[in-house]
């Protein structure tokens, strides 16, 4: 469903990605995890079509992302997409209710009416029905990821892109944002990729797991095998030590 | 350093300020582009005249009766040493409708929704508010900054108008309230000396200083750096650029739009 070949990003002399390879299969989740700053972001807004990359492709569902030159064809790919920004960046001049039915207006053009009933369905799937005429500053940061998510799948789009699911959350919360991921996948079967640095939390919601170091994946394979990786970088990551090949910048 | 690194830093300096200039070029043209492009989103353009236009009416207002009343006095301190105070009107009027209203109205608007517009626009960006726009395949350039560059052309020869009627409004409280001057006379002179090429010529600046007012505050806003130290140097920068570019272009569109107007 995605194909990342070959991925080079730089911004002046930094090189933050160094011929990154990635392939996710339709209705599988894969995360891509590492410590902040090795470009996890970057491959994110690579993948949306938001950043060019230097060198590499990024294929959505059959289309070539990075060959789309106009902004319009790249509209077309990003159809496809629902996000799930770090910090919801929900629109704060718009209601929750005008939040969520967004893309279904503006995006795909539907009637204030139709508009509505899927609104309210999304809303009720995500237990959001009381806080639908709340602006997103009324309501705690929790909210406001699942607000981003109502936003995100109201679309039905193939694929979910999530970025950093539990920045900011207390660890009740960011368990609920890994259970919704995970209640959404089964109810609407999207293709996934979760950006994290969480881990073994990003675990449950991932079918692959994908380890990024240096500008490159050092490690990919399942959950288990990431755990079991004899890599040193991939243990200090895992077990959260600051001595190893992983300097802290 | 020797006089090769002078050169070559100037070089530099050059490229990055060409690349600049050049990149808010292309940015006026896409939105412009994207005005004629549908979906037109009507309700858009109608909230940002509401908030660029109708909310700066108060200030304008305010601005505008001192503006008038100040000039009655100047006027008929220096006329009267000519014999000619009778002609205070006209020069309040003409002051006002050919440089002073649209001036002005711009410095003001620039100084009042300039800033919002930019804050409003940058923080959006470093909230990837604008990220998420583009990820749901709704162009931001149409969708936010289209509407506001077309509500400054729109609304800032209305502020203007408005400027010029209360300005006059104030020359008269003062001249002919304060001053003695009669009223007959005031007005009468006023009737007589404005042209419709005065008044034409002042519209036509008011939305020029309009499209510099959606362009800079719009692409400072959109091109804004990280963090709140971005948006403050965003803000700032959009200020100043676009104030200093409304008294740059007023010389030159007011050389032009004389001498158009006189053949």
């Amino acid at each position: 469903m995605i194909s990342v070949r070959n991925l080079h990003k730089r911004f002046g002399s930094q090189v933050v990605l160094n011929g990154v390879n990635l392939e996710i299969e339709p209705g599988k989740t894969t995360a891509v995890v590492g410590p902040s700053g090795v470009g996890k972001s970057v491959l994110l807004k690579l993948i949306m079509g938001i950043m060019s990359p230097d060198e590499g492709e990024v294929i959505i569902g059959g289309y070539n992302m990075t060959a789309a030159r106009s902004e319009r064809s790249k509209n077309e790919i990003r159809n496809a997409l629902g996000v799930l920004f770090q910090s919801a960046a929900l629109f704060d001049s718009l209601s929750i209710y005008d939040n969520i039915a967004f893309s279904l207006r503006e995006r795909m053009g539907l009637s204030a009416s139709k508009a509505h009933t899927r609104v309210l369905s999304m809303a009720d799937a995500l237990s959001l029905t009381p806080y639908l005429r709340n602006f997103p500053e009324q309501v705690s940061i929790g909210i406001r990821k699942r607000v981003g998510m109502a936003r995100a799948l109201i679309s039905e789009p193939k694929v979910l892109l999530v970025d950093e699911p539990n920045t900011g959350l207390d660890p009740l919360d960011g368990q609920e944002v890994y259970d919704l991921i995970n209640a959404c996948k089964n109810q609407w079967g999207f293709t996934g990729l979760v950006i994290s640095h969480e881990l073994p939390e990003v675990f449950q919601v991932s079918d692959r797991v994908a380890m990024i170091l240096n500008g490159e994946i050092i490690v990919e394979g399942s959950p288990a095998e990431l755990s079991n990786s004899s890599d040193p970088a991939v243990q200090q990551f895992l077990n959260g030590r600051t001595d190893g090949p992983i300097k802290i910048q | 350093m020797n006089i090769f690194d002078t050169i070559e830093r100037f070089g530099r300096f050059l490229i990055y300020a060409t690349e600049r200039w050049g990149r808010s070029w292309i940015f006026l043209a896409r939105s412009l582009v994207a005005l004629a492009r549908p979906p037109y989103r009507p309700y858009l353009y109608f909230t940002q005249l509401s908030q660029i236009g109708a909310n700066s009416s108060i200030v304008i207002a305010l601005i505008a009766v001192f503006t008038g009343a100040v000039l009655a006095v100047q006027g008929e301190y220096t006329l009267s040493k000519f014999g000619a105070n009778a002609y205070t009107g006209p020069m309040v009027a003409l002051s006002l409708i050919r440089e002073l209203g649209p001036v002005l109205t711009a410095l003001m608007v620039i100084g009042r929704a300039g800033s919002a517009v930019t804050a409003e626009l940058g923080i959006m960006r470093i909230t990837e508010q604008i990220d998420a726009l583009r990820s749901m395949a709704v162009d931001p350039i149409k969708y936010l900054m289209a509407p506001r560059l077309l509500a400054g052309i729109i609304a800032m020869p209305l502020l203007c108008g408005l400027f010029n009627v209360i300005g006059i409004l104030g020359g008269y409280i003062v001249a002919v309230g304060l001053l003695g001057l009669s009223a007959g006379t005031f007005m009468s002179q006023i009737e007589a000396a404005v042209d419709l090429v005065d008044i034409t010529s002042g519209f036509i600046k008011a939305a020029v200083f309009g499209l510099i007012f959606g362009w800079v505050s719009c692409y400072k806003g959109y091109t804004c750096g990280f963090g709140a130290q971005g948006v403050n140097k965003a803000t700032t920068q959009s200020v100043v650029t676009a104030s200093v570019a409304v008294l740059i272009v007023d010389y030159f569109l007011t050389s032009v739009l004389t001498r158009v107007f006189m053949q």
